[in-house]
């Protein structure tokens, strides 16, 4: 099954027997999605819509999206119309999080999903199904963070670009699988002292962002990025399924409880004390605001962020990214940002 | 190009009665104090039968149709802009949200006193600031909405707020926990009015303001139903300054008021008589989206050509509640018949009706758009389309290419013209002309 959005009940899926797989762009130019999206929504709504009319997610059995912004529900709209597939579904996922009907509404909406996939799969969920799930998604976690709080040491053991790797891999493989994989990557990890200086210690936050490309550009200029707060980072993985009254309400309120995509971080902005605290307890002496154009949630955010930032002292280097990046030209803005937030081991 | 009257044609008799309705409109907002009353400020799309049973001296503002009346002052507008991009605001953001932040950060209403008289900025209005409301009373179905007062608040030093997710699915989908959802947010949402203003909540207001609710948005859409009628008794330039009103106060008894006794009388009378908006009325179009506010001029250029745009699923639909009839048609909603005994019941009957909006669907899939306005390019005979691929507005923008390839595929001819509903910078008024002048060619006209 292939998801538009992170705020899609993995769970729900897996414990049918469901592979869930997230779209994701590939960085190339296109000129395919013309026809179908308006120029100026996001590159990243249009690469992964791209990918689809290009048949590269041939493989894929059903599609579906949960409520968020309305850019990929476009992407979502146009796939299944032009490359239908067997099963779709739009999930109502609720935007008022901070409603306290989110979860029952949430709720309910899972109900109605857990019996259109077993009407498609032609079987039940049983609870056993549904724990067994909860399990190895909460093991997937509980493992994701011990790998981020290996990057509060002095000297993190795995770069940036790395993790990124290791998210994304999470985000398209079997977590059974990953979870085998992750013990042994945090078994070598554990007393591991790479060969490279850290540099300053950054912070990447904002859109949709899996340009290792940019990653690893950053991080050979005399930086790690030690923190995130992306979609394809922390925000996916950092809280867990809690015992509920129920297995589905239970994993409502997950998604609900999840550290927010801006679309739903309303009325009040709670991502902001969350990036501080990441920022604290990670040790952070920079942050790369980073997002993808025409993206207007996040541009919503960041004048906000951006200041909360720096009010607590953080410096901040803002990028507008599209499927490929001036590399050349973002190295010589990093660069800078760099030399002006290590200025006093200079003087 | 010029051609000849095939209809008699007249000026609508009610055009002033809306105008001052709209004026009145803002000139209650700014005196609200004065007369010991409240302000409070939402979306045009927001339940604004709710804040009504605060009291009769209760007085709104609506982000969307005041940020247009910006764009069409240029030079407020640009100003407006440039403050907004000053405080780091990119410039690909909903324009009418721009214009709004930017009239709170410069503190430039966009009406004012000339003489004695309340008149628009633009007309030598003497300025004043923009007056901050007591509160936010706002709905959220497109990304920017919530996020809009978000900023709205931090501007002005604080707000307090208080915002409703509608986005719970297309009408065919609707269940009653779908429906609880909305309600169950209003009443939560009366406890934030009722804290906020230590006011007590008055359910019969209440009731008045959602009976009007259901008046204003089932006859604003008789009145645009009417005019699949050959010639149109109505020219969607006008249409914009009709609609408007159930954008600023649909709960409001005199919007009600006007679209059942005063519009939709005068239209039944013109389809009657066979009075046409446009007199050479040889060819007829409806456009998409919000208009470019400044360059509304493009309309009458159409006429020109014997061109008549009758509407659209955004005039139509953005207020509007429609039905499917028994024949098959598409024509106003029914009101619902019913007396309103308990708090629950209204609020139910109420999210019940608004759910439907046409203009709520295409945020769940542009393919329900596609089919609405296929429905409409048949039922109102239309000979094209022109869709505004409008860079200010993304939540209406949403899946207008999908619609063009379907309109295309159901036979009927599109002009993409690309532009922005409240930003002038981004629009060719030349280019669109041209495009205009190609696409009439197509159509036949000479």
């Amino acid at each position: 099954m292939g998801y538009f959005c992170t705020y899609v009940p993995e769970e729900i899926l897996y414990a049918a027997g469901v592979l869930p797989v997230r779209i994701l762009g590939s960085h190339e130019p296109q000129d395919l999605t013309e026809p179908h999206i308006f120029a100026m929504f996001c590159p990243f709504c249009r690469d992964c819509l791209a990918q689809g009319l290009k048949n590269r997610y041939k493989y894929l059995d059903g599609l579906m999206i949960a409520q968020s912004c309305l850019h990929i529900r476009q992407a979502y709209t146009s796939w299944i119309k032009h490359r239908p597939v067997e099963f779709s579904k739009f999930l109502c996922m609720p935007h008022k999080v901070q409603s306290p009907h989110a979860y029952e509404f949430l709720t309910e909406e899972y109900k109605t999903f857990k019996n259109e996939v077993e009407d498609w799969m032609g079987k039940k969920i049983t609870d056993k199904d549904l724990k067994n799930a909860i399990e190895v998604y909460n093991e997937n976690r509980r493992l994701m963070r011990k790998l981020y709080e290996l990057r509060k040491r002095d000297i993190p053991p795995i770069t940036g670009e790395q993790v990124m790797e290791v998210v994304m891999a999470m985000q398209m493989t079997d977590k059974a699988e990953h979870n085998k994989m992750l013990k042994d990557l945090l078994k070598k990890l554990e007393n591991h002292t790479p060969d490279r200086e850290t540099g300053s210690r950054l912070m990447i936050l904002g859109s949709e962002d899996d340009d290792t490309v940019f990653m690893n550009m950053v991080e050979s200029c005399g930086a790690t990025f030690v923190i995130d707060d992306h979609c394809t980072g922390s925000r996916y993985f950092w809280n867990e399924v809690e015992n509920g009254k129920d297995l589905l309400s239970s994993i409502a309120s997950r998604y609900i409880d999840r550290i927010p995509c801006p679309t739903k971080d309303w009325e009040e902005r709670k991502r902001i004390p969350h990036i501080l605290k990441l920022c604290k307890d990670w040790n952070v002496d920079g942050a790369i605001i980073m997002q993808q154009k025409f993206c207007d949630p996040h541009e919503l955010e960041f004048v906000s962020i951006k200041k909360a930032l720096e009010d607590a002292g953080v410096p901040t280097l803002f990028l507008e990214f599209d499927v490929t990046v001036p590399i050349g030209q973002f190295k010589i803005r990093v660069e800078a940002f760099l030399e002006m937030i290590g200025e006093e081991d200079l003087f | 190009m010029e051609q000849e009257a095939k209809y008699p044609t007249e000026k609508l008799k009610c055009w002033q009665k809306a105008k001052d309705i709209r004026m009145k409109f803002y000139q209650d907002y700014v005196e609200a104090h004065d007369k010991g009353g409240l302000r409070w400020a939402g979306g045009a799309w927001t339940f604004d039968a709710i804040p009504a049973g605060l009291g009769d001296d209760v007085y709104p503002i609506t982000s969307e149709p005041y940020s247009a009346t910006i764009a069409f002052d240029k030079k407020l507008s640009l100003e407006c802009m440039e403050a907004t991009e000053v405080k780091g605001y990119p410039r690909d953001l909903c324009s009418y949200m721009r214009n709004y932040w930017g009239s709170i950060i410069t503190d430039k209403f966009a009406f004012g006193y000339k003489d004695g008289e309340f008149v628009p900025r633009f007309q030598g209005a003497k300025p004043i600031g923009f007056p901050k409301p007591d509160f936010i009373w706002q709905d959220h179905i497109c990304c920017s909405h919530a996020k809009w007062y978000q900023v709205v608040s931090d501007l002005e030093g604080g707000i307090p707020m208080y915002t409703v997710d509608n986005a719970v699915g297309p009408s065919h989908e609707l269940t009653d926990s779908k429906i609880k959802y909305v309600v169950e947010q209003l009443k939560d949402g009366i406890k934030f009015l009722e804290k906020t203003t230590k006011r007590d909540y008055d359910d019969e207001l209440l009731y008045k303001a959602i009976r009007n609710h259901f008046v204003s948005t089932s006859k604003w859409a008789e009145a645009c139903a009417l005019n699949k009628a050959i010639p149109a008794p109505l020219d969607e330039k006008s249409i914009y300054s009709l609609y408007v009103l159930g954008t600023l106060q649909k709960a409001g008894k005199q919007v009600a008021d006007f679209y059942e006794k005063d519009l939709l009388p005068e239209v039944q009378d013109r389809v009657k008589r066979g009075i046409a908006a446009v007199p050479n009325e040889s060819f007829r179009v409806m456009s998409d989206t919000q208009p470019p506010w400044s360059f509304l001029s493009i309309f009458r250029y159409l006429e020109k050509f014997g061109c008549v745009s009758i509407g659209s699923l955004y005039t139509f639909g953005l207020i509007g509640q429609w039905e499917v009839k028994k024949d098959g048609t598409w024509g106003a909603k029914t009101i619902p018949n019913m007396e309103f005994s308990s708090r629950d019941q209204a609020l139910y009957e109420y999210v019940k009706y608004e759910l439907h909006k046409p203009e709520w669907q295409h945020f769940y899939s542009c393919h329900f758009k596609s089919d609405l306005m296929i429905r409409i390019a048949k039922e109102w005979k239309l000979s094209g389309v022109m869709l505004h691929y409008n860079r200010g507005c993304e939540g209406l923008t949403v899946g207008i290419a999908e619609n063009r390839l379907a309109l295309l595929d159901a036979g009927f001819p599109v002009m993409a013209f690309e532009g922005n509903n409240a930003d002038e910078r981004e629009f060719d008024e030349a280019r669109t002309k041209a495009k205009i002048n190609a696409f009439m060619e197509t159509l036949g006209a000479k």
